[in-house]
């Protein structure tokens, strides 16, 4: 993962390690952490990718606000992964287009 | 429907002093904040702060959170905090507001007062392949470094020499991150000298009077062409193409404000602080009675004086729910507008000072 090993003044606490996938890949992240950080630090940039140019989108504000991060989690579309957190054997999928709500269970 | 004192929206610097100090006074309060944690971006600050003795100088902004969860943790018989937890709708019929929390999880609130401290969100500007992945806002590249400890890249073009975009070029180089270069329109260094003098001792080029005129790559950034601008801002010069992995956008932020115009607070332009604000008298009311503002939704400036604003409405609100006795309000109401004007004070405060006058009306009384 692409984590920052040392750093002259923060100590990171990382929690739980759990195994997750994106588009049926195995991956390994932190529990707790967001989705959109974990996907990051496992080298991906791309999460989703627009209705009509098929531009991809990825990582912006951080902060639940610009939509760019919008992914299938768990068959829910429009999920903030830059908000939600990860958790043991999520399944993260890039998302095409406006996504499908799914019908409810 | 839950029902509350006082709801701060925001649990950044602004909401989460607005929060302690109604809750001391006194207040059931409840917070809700969007991000999985509190403290909004006073968490990702690894710098050590300016401005007064009374909001911290010398501290870093991380460190700055932690005194403000202790005083959270102080409070805690009065104040409910709900993470996750966005504040989507304020219907001004009633006075409802509705929140989810995560994706689906949907309530509504009936709170006496509500404090709106929804902090701001990073400007954009317009160039081909700005929507690439690769470009990102300035405090996400902070969130993801600072806070979860993940590399945002390898190299990163800075667009922007503000402080935002000074010191994120500093805190890049101490996570192990090679700065291309900063690029900034105006001739002039937007932030602190003390920044910007960190930041050329690690040899990082400041680019003054140039702009990004592109970013390049097919699916994600894998550089970038940068220019000078002439005179009257338009490109002068040879377009120079840059490697880079990540473009930070430090351009600036504007006031988070969508839940204020709901509601139905009277709004105004101001360049001075960066966008439509809420008229508001000198005690941070709103033209709404029970809704007061604090921190950057109230106009861009800093978290010392988001922290002393959030006070001033967490005063007046437990002061309108009757937790406060005239003399008791007076003495903490004087010494807070103190700090502010001290925290404004000289020729550095002068815009904020500004902008402030074309949005505060004195008084909603007539």
């Amino acid at each position: 993962m692409d984590l920052i090993k040392e750093h002259p003044i923060l100590e990171f606490e990382h929690g739980k390690k759990v195994k997750f996938f994106f588009d049926g890949k195995a991956m390994e992240g932190f529990e707790g952490e967001p989705i959109a950080a974990a996907l990051h630090a496992n080298g991906v940039r791309i999460y989703r990718e627009t209705p009509e140019m098929k531009r991809p989108r990825g990582f912006f504000c951080a902060i639940g606000k610009c939509s760019s991060c919008f992914m299938v989690v768990d068959g829910v579309p429009n999920v903030r992964t830059c908000v939600t957190a990860l958790t043991e054997g999520m399944r993260v999928e890039t998302q095409r287009g406006k996504g499908l709500v799914p019908p409810l269970s | 429907m839950r029902q509350t004192e006082v709801m701060v929206i925001g649990g950044g610097p602004a909401g989460l002093s607005a929060a302690v100090e109604a809750a001391s006074l006194g207040c059931q309060v409840m917070v809700v904040d969007s991000d999985l944690k509190l403290g909004g971006q006073l968490i990702k600050q690894t710098h050590k702060f300016f401005g007064s003795k009374e909001e911290h100088a010398g501290t870093r902004g991380y460190e700055i959170a932690n005194i403000l969860f202790r005083e959270l943790e102080e409070n805690k018989d009065r104040i409910q905090v709900l993470s996750n937890t966005t504040a989507v709708g304020y219907y001004k019929e009633d006075g409802v507001v509705s929140c989810v929390t995560g994706e689906d999880e949907y309530f509504r609130v009936k709170p006496q007062r509500v404090i709106m401290a929804t902090g701001a969100q990073e400007k954009m500007i317009p160039f081909p392949n700005n929507d690439l992945p690769g470009v990102y806002g300035a405090g996400a590249v902070q969130t993801l470094m600072n806070v979860y400890g993940v590399l945002p890249g390898k190299r990163v073009l800075m667009v922007g020499a503000g402080n935002i975009g000074l010191i994120v070029s500093y805190q890049l180089k101490q996570a192990g991150v090679d700065i291309a270069g900063i690029v900034e329109f105006m001739p002039h260094v937007g932030g602190y000298w003390v920044h910007a003098a960190k930041v050329r001792r690690l040899g990082i080029p400041i680019y003054l009077r140039h702009t990004i005129v592109e970013a390049l790559g097919e699916r994600y950034v894998t550089g970038a062409v940068i220019q000078a601008v002439g005179e009257k801002g338009g490109l002068a010069g040879e377009p120079k193409k840059v490697d880079c992995d990540v473009i930070c956008m430090a351009v600036g932020l504007t006031p988070t404000c969508e839940l204020l115009w709901q509601a139905g607070c009277e709004m105004v332009f101001v360049p001075e602080l960066c966008g439509y604000v809420a008229k508001r008298d000198n005690q941070m009311r709103t033209s709404v009675p029970t809704i007061w503002v604090a921190g950057d939704a109230a106009g861009i400036e800093e978290a010392s004086s988001a922290m002393v604003e959030g006070r001033v409405a967490g005063l007046n609100a437990a002061r309108s729910t009757g937790h406060v006795t005239d003399t008791e309000f007076d003495a903490r109401s004087s010494l807070y507008w103190k700090r502010l004007s001290d925290l404004r004070a000289g020729p550095v405060g002068e815009k904020i000072r500004y902008g402030i006058s074309q949005a505060c009306c004195g008084s909603w009384e007539v």
